[in-house]
């Protein structure tokens, strides 16, 4: 899926909204804590986690940073399933360009793609590796090793 | 009309998209649903027939409920709903880009 908005801000400032101040534009009303959403935070740097703070101060992970190219390119990983859990095996991609068409002027182009990930296998496949006993654990505890956590 | 624009549609409604959210969240039957939105229940059931007939719902018989929850075998129903979610947050961000200064 391909989104396209026109800016009327240079590419760095846009760039840089979208990311340092995506707490500014990040809808309150799409969270996926049990508290409401307090804070939004995209850390700036590749490898960057994506998260979201709530009032109860827990945290809610959305992805990661994959690419960061100011200003013209960002990619973060979504890793909500479509029962709005955070899965670090269930991999969607986000890909964003900043493009200058003028001096305050800027193109930019975001694509959420790997949506098939949200297929017909993925939930039965979820189910039945489970997801807090047995081999669910198992996975997730070598995903949270694999990933340095 | 296609399945992709009527599940958009059926999307733009944003009671509707508060339904949808919530059973993507958790299936349940239309009691528990209604319980904190602020609209009546006759209303929560029109909006889930909307969601049912788009395709972006499905019921299931459970003994004597009747529970609702998101297609889970929608691609399309993802694509819908983040179809619609970048739309407004692509506005929520250009309006942010625009106007103060950001330090």
């Amino acid at each position: 899926m391909v989104k396209e908005v026109s800016v009327n801000a240079s590419a760095e400032h846009a760039f840089k909204v979208f990311t340092d101040g995506i707490d500014r534009w990040w809808p309150r009303q799409h969270h996926i804590g049990q508290s409401p959403l307090k804070t939004e935070v995209l850390e700036t740097r590749l490898g960057g986690r994506w998260y979201g703070i709530s009032e109860d101060g827990s945290e809610c992970n959305i992805g990661k940073v994959l690419v960061w190219d100011p200003p013209t390119r960002l990619v973060l990983s979504w890793q909500l399933t479509a029962e709005w859990q955070f899965d670090p095996n269930f991999l969607t991609e986000i890909e964003v360009t900043f493009t200058a068409e003028g001096p305050r002027k800027t193109k930019v182009v975001l694509e959420h793609r790997k949506l098939d990930a949200y297929g017909p296998a993925a939930p039965a496949i979820r189910e039945m590796i489970g997801a807090d006993t047995g081999w669910g654990l198992i996975v997730n505890n070598f995903a949270a090793v694999a990933n340095g956590e | 009309m296609t399945n992709h624009a009527k599940a958009f549609n059926a999307l733009g409604d944003p009671t509707r998209r508060l339904v949808f959210e919530r059973l993507a969240r958790k299936p349940m039957p239309v009691g528990k649903l209604a319980k904190g939105l602020a609209v009546t229940r006759p209303a929560v059931s029109q909006h889930l027939k909307v969601l049912l007939d788009a395709g972006l719902v499905t019921l299931r018989e459970e003994g004597t409920h009747r529970i609702y929850r998101i297609n889970p075998h929608g691609v399309e129903v993802m694509r819908a709903y983040l179809d619609r979610f970048w739309d407004r947050n692509l506005a929520a961000f250009k309006a942010a880009a625009e106007t103060e200064p950001f330090e």
